[in-house]
């Protein structure tokens, strides 16, 4: 497959607004902000994003296609929904940018920083193995993310918490030999496999159409 | 007691506010018979509740006044005050419509003297003034009330305040035996003008009307500046009756937002340029307003109104919809949340806290159109229809300012008149 950074905007003539419509999740609200700013007002994270939702949709509209894109903003999203019951337009903005994280990574344009899409990817990883979320996998590669050296210091620092839940029984040591996992490991990746299936045959459709 | 006359000639007006006065009046002087009826016990509605209109800063009293002595002057007008429709039904010139009536439990003889509310004890929250003051339980529902009559309150019957007011009254005027009653009319046609009701700020959570005292609403403030209101006109906040420097408008406090009302209630961008005349006419440049809004809607003309005010070195004003407000628990002072989108520069350029001593919340126009058998729109207004022989006049129809509840309910009147002349036989 050709790169889909040169491919795509041709097939929407540049028009980034329509390629968001077609390719994000809840993509098609995008229009329908009127600018009001009270998300951006209502987000915890607000003063460390480079854009706060609304400026993402105007950015859109205004056909911002790399800024919007590679930008870390819809990344600081932690699912709070504060924007979303206050949005007198009922934007599912939360999901907007969720569906925007999805698209910039799936067309290689998440950012390296934060690590946000970078751990997503080890969560999926790690979750998509035994169907259950290994714990001590997860925060150990969470840990060495950025590097051994990092990691020791992080673990070091850690230890004490650590220490705490092997005691208290929150977390297993033998989980590292592999982890609890579900009953039907092979109805689930077969699960994945079908959800893989129409999403990419969703992405193909979007490809044909091209409008 | 009440004995109406009434014909599949005559017309009903249902709300004695400046639409339905106006229906009434334009009706009645073009020779029509008209029943006037109000819920409340004066006619006047929200207008008499202003302090000023916009844009000429005129003060409304006037015009009611004007209004009214044209009401005493006109035979034609039939007013029932106290009184709620219950049911219309019928075709267009033939409506048989059922109303009750509630005691007022003072007669015609009442020569307004007071002395009924100087000998009562009881005090009752102040509807005229939203709740901000108190009344006496014998009370005239305002100066310019009309009729000019005292009123019993209900709650008062049976007391031994209710007998105290009895025999104050010089006049003979108290009626404590009055009894409620339903009376049906035959009438032609039926004009709706049961007006607006302020949006209830308390649901607006994020504001947090219900916790900060000095969180007010616009009708509020009006009340304020009223020489006979809750502050005998001194502009003060609720928590410590300071005189406030730094006053927030938050516009659209209800209005076009689909958790609230939906609709945009064009009166309050207006209404709240206004609002910052007051404050620079009687604080001057001891106090700032800062007007937080989406985007100024003051529509055609009166858009020369904004710009003057946006003249004013002492207004400000940040294009940004409040997001929250949290108190500062020492002063009573409360911090505004949100962003800036005209601030230049990324999220934590446009993010402010911004303290502010009064903040004055916009609050858009919830239509009183409460009957279930009414047809109405999905926000709640009237839906206009022919064929049932029901007109919607002024803010029941659709949010408008004065002049143009006025222009909607002249037009009513009309349509209304076309119906009852069919009946007489000089229309086809």
């Amino acid at each position: 497959m050709s790169n889909p950074n040169q491919t795509i905007p041709g097939q929407y003539r540049g028009n980034f607004l329509r390629e968001v419509e077609a390719n994000v999740e809840e993509g098609e609200w995008v229009k329908m902000c009127m600018q009001c700013g009270v998300c951006a007002g209502s987000c915890p994270l607000g003063p460390y994003w480079d854009y706060p939702p609304q400026q993402i949709f105007m950015m859109i509209r205004a056909g911002k296609r790399e800024e919007v894109l590679s930008s870390t903003s819809m990344w600081m999203c932690t699912s709070c929904y504060n924007c979303m019951v206050r949005c007198p337009r009922e934007l599912p903005i939360t999901h907007i940018m969720h569906g925007l994280a999805t698209y910039a990574k799936r067309i290689g344009k998440a950012p390296q920083t934060p690590i946000t899409p970078r751990f997503a990817q080890k969560f999926w990883d790690n979750l998509t193995v035994t169907g259950r979320v290994n714990e001590l996998k997860l925060g150990l590669a969470l840990y060495f993310i950025n590097g051994i050296g990092e990691g020791i210091q992080t673990a070091m620092k850690m230890q004490d918490i650590g220490l705490g839940m092997l005691k208290t029984k929150r977390m297993s040591p033998f989980e590292i030999l592999g982890g609890h996992g579900i009953k039907d490991k092979a109805g689930f990746r077969a699960m994945l496999k079908k959800a893989e299936e129409i999403e990419l045959a969703k992405i193909a459709k979007n490809q044909v159409a091209g409008v | 007691m009440t004995a109406v006359i009434a014909t599949n000639q005559t017309i009903l007006v249902v709300g004695g506010g400046i639409s339905g006065i106006t229906a009434a009046l334009e009706a009645a002087e073009c020779g029509k018979q008209v029943v006037l009826i109000e819920k409340n016990p004066s006619l006047g509605g929200r207008v008499s509740q202003l302090y000023k209109y916009f844009p000429k800063l005129c003060f409304p009293t006037c015009g009611l006044e004007i209004n009214l002595r044209r009401i005493k002057a006109n035979r034609n007008i039939h007013l029932l005050t106290q009184a709620e429709v219950e049911q219309v039904s019928g075709v267009p010139g033939d409506l048989s419509v059922t109303i009750r009536l509630r005691p007022r439990y003072v007669t015609e003889a009442c020569t307004a003297c007071g002395d009924c509310a100087k000998a009562v004890i009881a005090e009752f929250d102040d509807e005229f003034n939203y709740g901000r003051k108190r009344r006496k339980g014998a009370y005239l529902p305002f100066n310019l009330a009309y009729p000019q009559r005292y009123v019993m309150d209900a709650r008062m019957i049976g007391t031994d305040d209710a007998k105290a007011a009895q025999a104050a009254c010089k006049a003979n005027a108290i009626d404590l035996d009055m009894q409620e009653e339903v009376i049906t009319l035959k009438v032609g046609a039926v004009i709706w003008a049961t007006g607006w009701k302020p949006y209830d700020a308390a649901k607006i959570q994020p504001y947090g009307y219900d916790r900060f005292q000095n969180v007010i609403t616009s009708v509020e403030f009006e009340r304020m500046l009223d020489p006979f209101g809750p502050t005998n006109g001194q502009i003060r906040r609720p928590s410590d009756g300071a005189v406030p420097k730094n006053v927030a408008f938050i516009q659209c406090a209800g209005s076009r937002d689909r958790n609230h009302l939906q609709h945009c209630s064009r009166v309050c961008c207006m209404a709240t340029l206004k609002q910052t005349t007051y404050v620079r006419e009687q604080l001057g440049d001891a106090a700032r307003s800062s007007v937080y809004y989406i985007d100024i809607r003051a529509i055609d003309r009166i858009d020369d109104f904004h710009r003057r005010v946006k003249e004013d070195a002492n207004v400000t004003f940040i294009k940004s919809k409040v997001a929250s407000i949290t108190k500062d628990g020492a002063t009573g002072d409360v911090f505004l949340h949100g962003n800036d989108l005209e601030k230049p520069g990324v999220g934590s350029d446009m993010r402010y806290k911004n303290r502010h001593d009064l903040v004055v919340l916009a609050v858009g126009m919830e239509p009183s159109v409460s009957a279930a058998w009414l047809p109405t729109n999905p926000h709640g207004f009237l839906e206009g229809n022919p064929s049932t022989g029901i007109f919607g006049a002024g803010v029941s129809s659709e949010a408008l300012d004065v002049n143009r509840a006025v222009q909607n309910a002249t037009a009513a009147a009309l349509r209304a008149i076309q119906v009852v002349n069919r009946v007489a036989g000089v229309e086809g």
